[in-house]
């Protein structure tokens, strides 16, 4: 954990080296994210609700799926550079190193600038929480906390599902960024507006829905069932097959050589 | 001028070869554009009346788009010319005998170009066998089908030019990244990447027209789903010619200045 903490703050440092860059990229997250909410904002000028959501409740969504996705990026960025490892065999170098790869590849690239991201995602959330017109007891806020938490799960399960695939193909490998970079675009929709279908693919296959729609209608009174309230618990679960495929993956590499 | 195609083909064969990416980038493409059609469809089944599109014209509008999205990327940069700039390698393109800027803008053409080559068919052919409001159709007259085409290569022409503009600007910076990203989300909200101009609110409409952006992907694509009426879509195509000899200058007055101060670092 020590090391860990060393690893970050080496990498702090070196990300503040190019003070003008980074300070750029900072904001150009914060408006990558806030052209999205601005898009939202113009479709809900001309009508009151979708599917039955308000603005404000979608907001709430909006802001709760970037909040997970911009940690979760901002921690387990390494992943997404692990193709690039591969392909330049720096991969061998890091399983040479007497410490395990997954540490290893979460401590090769924290990226700081995704605080923009994050920052966004906390004002969004800071007017949503009063507006959405949920009275906030202590289950309420246990159900955000837990959306919160399991979003984590499933983003970080869905970067070593990731970087597991790209032990067998590098090319295909955009295909990933339907379920990654996807599942935060329409993510900030409750999930079941795309219809039954889609909700079932997320719900069963890739879980995203258990963190993200059915917490969701417990939290604007939609049900009454408080099981729903430890889905995103459930959700979680999905690291384990993806770091198992992980596993897999990394006993069958063999090195590009050079 | 001969010079110059032999660049460009180059890079164009290049980018060709790259066939299971494109596969890989088909399905993306293909699931990104169900999954907005799905996301309006609820939006549509909540007010019809509201919005200024109809829903077929949307759906239509959506995956032309999504088919022809290596052009309009606005995320997508040349990695090996900023490579150049920043590594000071550089000094061997100037001493190529042929004009820089010219020389950039081919390639990029043509790794564009590439892309929506291996991409485009396969997304608009299965898009068109869609059921009815789903799919793309037809343009909506023969005139949209006459004027698109033009439209389509002007606003390819305005977006190389002023990506162009991204990649003199690391001279001065030498991290392009921060420039890069900066401009990339600005640049994808007002071209009509993330909404369509049309849903735009009529106070900010009149200030995204006067803007190079709305010149790129918005032009064509509104031409071909019949948005535009026949004077409008004239309209917007002069448009696109003024900011194509605009950007272009710009480009290359900008970089004759960067050329002269251009110290190359390192030997």
């Amino acid at each position: 954990m020590k090391l860990y903490f060393r690893y970050l703050s080496m990498l702090l440092k070196s990300q503040m080296q190019y003070k003008a860059s980074f300070f750029m990229m900072v904001v150009g997250q914060f408006l990558v994210s806030f052209t999205t909410f601005l898009g939202m904002w113009f479709m809900f000028d001309r009508i009151q609700s979708v599917d039955g959501f308000t603005f404000s409740e979608v907001l709430l969504c909006f802001a709760l799926m970037l909040l997970a996705f911009s940690a979760t990026e901002c921690f387990a960025r390494g992943f997404d550079r692990f193709p690039a490892l591969i392909r330049s065999g720096e991969l061998d170098r890091i399983l040479v190193r007497p410490r395990g790869v997954i540490f290893q590849v979460l401590t090769a690239n924290v990226e700081f600038s995704r605080m923009g991201r994050f920052a966004q995602a906390i004002l969004v959330l800071a007017y949503a929480i009063p507006t959405s017109g949920i009275v906030w007891t202590g289950d309420k806020i246990l159900t955000l906390t837990l959306m919160f938490v399991g979003g984590l799960g499933v983003f970080t399960a869905l970067f070593v599902l990731y970087a597991g695939i790209s032990f067998f193909t590098i090319e295909g490998l955009e295909f990933m960024n339907i379920f990654t970079d996807g599942s935060r675009e329409f993510g900030r929709y409750p999930l079941s507006i795309y219809g039954e279908g889609v909700l079932k693919f997320l719900t069963y296959v890739i879980p995203v829905a258990l963190f993200q729609y059915y917490p969701l209608l417990y939290l604007t009174g939609r049900s009454q069932n408080q099981g729903l309230i430890f889905l995103p618990v459930l959700g979680m679960l999905f690291l384990i097959p993806c770091y198992l495929f992980f596993r897999f993956g990394l006993r069958k590499y063999q090195s590009t050589g050079s | 001028m001969r010079k110059y195609l032999s660049f460009f083909r180059i890079r164009f064969l290049a980018g060709l070869q790259y066939r299971a990416a494109a596969w890989a980038g088909i399905a993306t493409q293909f699931a990104w554009g169900g999954m907005s059609i799905l996301m309006y469809r609820a939006f549509y089944q909540s007010g019809q009346s509201a919005f200024p599109m109809e829903f077929s014209q949307l759906s239509s509008y959506i995956w032309m788009q999504q088919a022809f999205l290596a052009m309009f990327m606005v995320w997508f940069y040349d990695n090996e010319i900023f490579d150049h700039i920043t590594s000071g390698s550089i000094a061997y393109e100037l001493c190529r005998p042929c004009d820089l800027y010219s020389m950039w803008f081919v390639k990029n053409m043509a790794i564009r170009l590439s892309r929506v080559v291996l991409r485009c068919a396969p997304i608009l052919l299965v898009a068109a066998l869609l059921p009815a409001p789903y799919g793309v159709t037809l343009p909506a007259s023969l005139e949209a089908a006459l004027l698109f085409p033009i439209s389509m290569l002007l606003g390819f022409l305005v977006m190389v030019a002023f990506s162009m503009l991204v990649y003199i600007s690391a001279f001065y910076t030498i991290s392009p990244n921060g420039v890069r990203i900066l401009v990339t989300s600005v640049l994808e909200f007002l071209a009509g990447g993330v909404l369509p101009i049309p849903f735009f609110p009529d106070w900010l409409r009149p200030v995204m027209y006067a803007l190079p952006f709305a010149s790129m992907q918005n032009t064509p694509y509104l031409i071909y789903v019949g948005h535009f009426a026949a004077g409008d879509a004239l309209g917007g195509m002069v448009m696109q010619l003024f900011w194509v000899i605009a950007l272009v200058l710009m480009g290359k007055g900008w970089m004759n200045r960067a050329l002269k101060k251009v110290v190359v670092q390192g030997g």
